[in-house]
């Protein structure tokens, strides 16, 4: 029996996709459906005085316009959010449509109905809203001054939570006797995450049997049916259906219950007709949530020898106009409980403030929380060793937490469940040669050159989460995963999963380990995913929790198979129970050669003529997995630049990634996630960033301004690993979603800082295009 | 208002009356039903909505569909030919040029063009063909690979 764990095996996805036979939500036509456009304030704040919907009704083709008064007089709440981050945290309502104010360029304001797109479109232009403009304000620093604008009459000073997380009074007391501080000054800049597939979400609600199918480009379906019956419509779930499909792409973007799957599943309530809205990539711009967006400042204690003794850190997060589905938890929780890195200082002070502004709402973007932590963690170190005059591999190690301590606590609340930082941190130096490019960087300096070696390293929260934890840090929801596993009578295989695939290879992954577990071939495994009609239960798609999690909980109804089986077995081979063995794919007689393959045993599971007395027929097992901890995947990411004095320009001369996420089923999908993550997370580095101007526009509104990496802006990456097994799952597997994201953002930073260090720059703000390291370069 | 055209996609002809704004994305995907070719920007930028227009790779979401009349129109879909993939479908598959699909089809139409006219390309030229298709998943490295693979096997 082949070991399918471990190989890089095709992908079974991809026939549909490579013959451009995928469903995404968008290529779905149903009978009879209508288009919605929606009609979206272009101000960032303003009052609603009037809608004049007339015109537009009277256009061709319209079938029905809808203000939010619409929505709130039929009962229609507000959106929630899903995790509370103090007791006192102010949450002002969401609605799905704005009443009378709109707080960010974007908002919804009414929803136009046609027969057609174009008629639909057509007539959201003439839509009339009479608007009062009041001041907006963009900026979470400012939004916090005396006398800004407010965003919500709830939170006058525009602070949602002040949240803390460690000893204060501990780390005040050791950095005022640390004999060196560090300290930096960090903007975390804001993030648009153009998945390539815009949002899109089709309503279809069938009044006979009063039962409504919603299509969305969701990574959590099962989520989204809870909060939209639950929380916004107030119907019953057993009467909704939400299919997530084909989705092209996420990176968190597609985690959260968004305004347009309520419309559509409202209007179609309404009408008796299909509602389908896709987004326009200009609306993604403005409505998908955005990422990070960080004021920081972080100060770290040091004493003579380099050992660091605390990190002080101070944090306004931006939350956008709106608590979007997680918004809170990302700056405090994922956040904060990661500025231990993989480091043993005792003492950390962490204090976050959510703040309102007039924005598109900000929440989880691809490593949502880890990636600033690590931001700030790393460039620090790099500054701290520069300051110090040591090499920064070497303050690293003086402070790395020792392989032998594991499992272990940091000061913000996490037990580390494995690692071996030292291991990864030499391999990635081995790899790219560190040495040889600190004698080519100071012989390049001698020649006016600019070589810079940056390192990052890094830990990575995952797995989430215990829902133990998750209710004690004020997540409203458990974080489990479901699966069920059906054997059919003929041996194939079925699994549900409650993980979501929108470019993860889940139907590989999920089936290399089921075809190990019951011995059969992963063709004869279908992986079935993003339906709440099939699937029990699940918690979706993100913080690289599906192997993890998802991934265990099909082990545990794998074993449960397995169980069953083994009675089975036992029964047909007339041997004892405690002989049957599992082995090569079959189940054997210990020490004989009489076996039976799985085909064999489903064949008498739905045919028991012959059959164990008592046991019940049928061959299938559902299985609900909580985690007992987080899992903490971690590496080296060492990265080579040059930059060319006269422009400015970065160039990538060597990316070295070693991750360690445990084990891997599926190298090539695991390498293929950090490309990916590469990608995204040099894209914030050196390109990428929101700009708003002061009245709250978005100037980074459309492909043409903000600059996603292409493919000759990236270099070749060299991915590697090391190997620490998980110690608290069956899999022994981390996750390895966003390892790239998180680590290679600051490793680039660190890289350009230190090409032009000794010129007296101490750093540089981000993305570091190459008018900014022109500038700093040049004092201009 | 609309016109007449007549139009040959992936072999077979058609004749629509279409409105003139209606972009050859759209009858693509809405008239033809044939959604292989994506929609993923409304500036022109990303390269999903690719397609061979008379052989020549051409962003599909920049033409009406009444400049298509009598033009021959070559999607992802009439790639492969009686169920054989085609080499570039083969080597993305094989070098994971893919994760969530949804750039897939117009990379590996726009990869079609560049390899027609360049046969033997390096890393560097095939980074630089591919500039006007963006994924988001990949970072990109398994597609220049599948293009180089597909290169020597054609
Ligand atoms: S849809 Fe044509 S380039 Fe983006
Ligand atoms: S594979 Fe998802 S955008 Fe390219």
């Amino acid at each position: 029996m082949a070991n399918y764990i471990g190989s890089s095996l095709k992908r079974k996805e991809d026939r549909r996709f490579i013959t451009g036979k995928g469903t995404y939500t968008d290529d779905i036509v149903l009978p009879n459906m209508t288009y919605a456009y929606i009609v979206r304030s272009p101000h960032a704040h303003a009052r609603i005085k009037a809608i004049h919907a007339d015109k537009a009704l009277a256009h061709p083709g319209v079938v029905a316009v809808f203000t939010g008064k619409d929505l709130q007089d039929d009962g229609v709440n507000p959106l929630p959010t899903g995790w509370q981050i103090t007791d006192s945290m102010i949450e002002p309502p969401h609605p799905v449509v704005a009443v009378d104010r709109v707080r960010y360029v974007g908002n919804p304001v009414a929803v136009v109905i046609a027969n057609s797109r174009a008629a639909a479109k057509d007539a959201a232009e003439l839509v009339e809203v009479d608007y009062e403009i009041l001041p907006a304000v963009v900026d979470a620093t400012r939004a916090i001054e005396k006398g800004a604008p407010t965003v919500h009459d709830e939170a006058p000073d525009n602070i949602s939570f002040t949240w803390e997380l460690g000893d204060k009074a501990a780390t005040d007391d050791a950095l005022s006797k640390a004999a060196h501080i560090t300290r930096l000054e960090i903007v975390n800049q804001r993030l648009i995450p153009n998945a390539m597939e815009p949002r899109s979400a089709i309503g279809d609600y069938h009044p006979a049997r009063d039962e409504l199918t919603l299509y969305t480009s969701s990574q959590n379906p099962h989520l989204i049916r809870l909060l939209m019956c639950a929380f916004v419509l107030g119907i019953p779930e057993h009467k909704v259906r939400v299919v997530s499909p084909d989705v092209g792409g996420g990176f968190g973007s597609k985690i959260f219950h968004y305004p347009e799957e309520v419309i559509v599943s409202w209007a179609s309530r309404k009408l008796g007709r299909p509602v389908k809205w896709t987004a326009e990539r200009s609306e993604s711009f403005l409505t998908d949530a955005h990422g990070r967006d960080h004021y920081t400042v972080a100060e770290m204690g040091i004493d003579k020898d380099g050992t660091i003794l605390a990190l002080r850190v101070n944090t306004i997060a931006n939350l956008g106009a709106y608590l979007s589905t997680f918004a809170g938890g990302i700056p405090t929780w994922l956040y904060g409980t990661l500025l231990a890195g993989q480091y043993k200082y005792p003492h950390i002070y962490v204090q976050t403030k959510g703040v309102f502004t007039h924005t598109t709402p900000v929440d989880a973007y691809r490593g949502a929380g880890r990636p600033e932590a690590t931001f700030v963690v790393e460039r620090l170190m790099d500054t701290a060793a520069r300051e110090l005059g040591m090499d920064p591999a070497e303050l690293r190690r003086k402070n790395f937490i020792p392989a032998d301590a594991f499992p272990y606590e940091t000061p913000v609340v996490l037990t580390y469940d494995s690692g071996n930082y030292e291991a990864s941190l030499e391999k990635a130096m081995q790899i790219i040669d560190y040495q040889k490019w600190r004698d080519e960087q100071a012989k390049a300096r001698n020649q006016g050159r600019l070589i810079g070696i940056g390192l990052s390293c890094y830990i990575e929260a995952c797995g989430i989460a215990p829902s133990k934890v998750a209710g004690a840090i004020g997540v409203r929801a458990g974080l489990y995963e479901g699966a069920s596993i059906r054997v059919h009578p003929t041996g194939q295989v079925t699994v549900y999963t409650g993980s979501h695939s929108h470019g993860q290879g889940h139907e590989t992954t999920f089936a290399q380990i089921v075809a190990d577990g019951l011995g059969v071939s992963p063709e004869n495994v279908e992986v079935v995913h993003g339906d709440t009609a099939q699937i029990p239960f699940g918690m979706g798609t993100y913080g690289s929790r599906s192997l993890a999690v998802g991934g265990s909980a099909i082990w545990r109804a794998v074993e449960k198979i397995r169980e069953k089986a083994k009675k089975i077995a036992a029964h047909k081979l007339e041997a004892s129970e405690d002989d049957i063995v599992f082995e090569d794919g079959k189940w054997v007689v210990k020490g004989t050669d009489r076996a039976l393959t799985l085909g064999e045993i489903a064949l008498t599971a739905y045919v028991p003529h012959d059959y164990p007395e008592g046991l019940e027929p049928g061959l299938e097992e559902n299985s609900f997995y909580d985690p007992a901890n987080f899992t903490f995947p971690f590496g080296t990411h060492i990265a080579v630049v040059e930059i060319d004095p006269d422009t400015g320009k970065v160039q990538i001369l060597r990316y070295v990634a070693v991750d360690d996420v445990g084990n891997v089923i599926n190298p090539m999908i695991v390498d293929g996630q950090v490309h990916g993550g590469l990608a995204q997370g040099i894209g914030q580095a050196l390109w990428e960033g929101a700009v708003y101007d002061e009245n709250g526009q978005l100037l980074t509104g459309s492909m043409m301004d903000y600059a996603i990496p292409k493919a000759d802006d990236l270099p070749h990456f060299e991915v590697d690993r090391t190997v620490t097994p998980c110690p608290h799952n069956p899999l022994g597997v981390k996750g390895a979603g966003e390892t790239g994201t998180i680590a290679s953002t600051v490793c680039i930073v660190n890289a350009v800082v230190d090409a032009v260090s000794h010129l007296g720059i101490k750093d540089i703000p981000m993305p570091l295009t190459p008018e900014r390291v022109w500038r700093a370069i040049h004092g201009k | 208002m609309g016109h007449t055209i007549k139009v040959t996609v992936n072999g077979v002809t058609h004749e629509a009356t279409v409105e003139p704004r209606m972009l050859l994305v759209q009858f693509l995907r809405e008239v033809l039903m044939l959604t292989g070719t994506h929609i993923g920007c409304d500036t022109s930028q990303c390269g999903a909505c690719t397609v061979l227009v008379d052989g020549v790779a051409t962003k599909s979401c920049t033409m009406f569909a009444v400049q298509a009349d009598g033009r021959e129109i070559t999607t992802i879909e009439g790639l492969a030919a009686n169920g054989d993939l085609h080499p570039l479908q083969k080597a993305f598959w094989e070098e994971h040029g893919l994760q969530c699909g949804f750039c897939t089809p117009g990379v590996i139409i726009s990869s079609y063009d560049f390899l027609k006219r360049n046969p033997n390309p390096t890393e560097e030229e095939i980074r630089h063909a591919l500039e006007g298709n963006y994924c988001r998943c990949t970072g990109y490295q398994n597609i220049v690979k599948a293009v180089k693979k597909a290169a020597q096997s054609m």
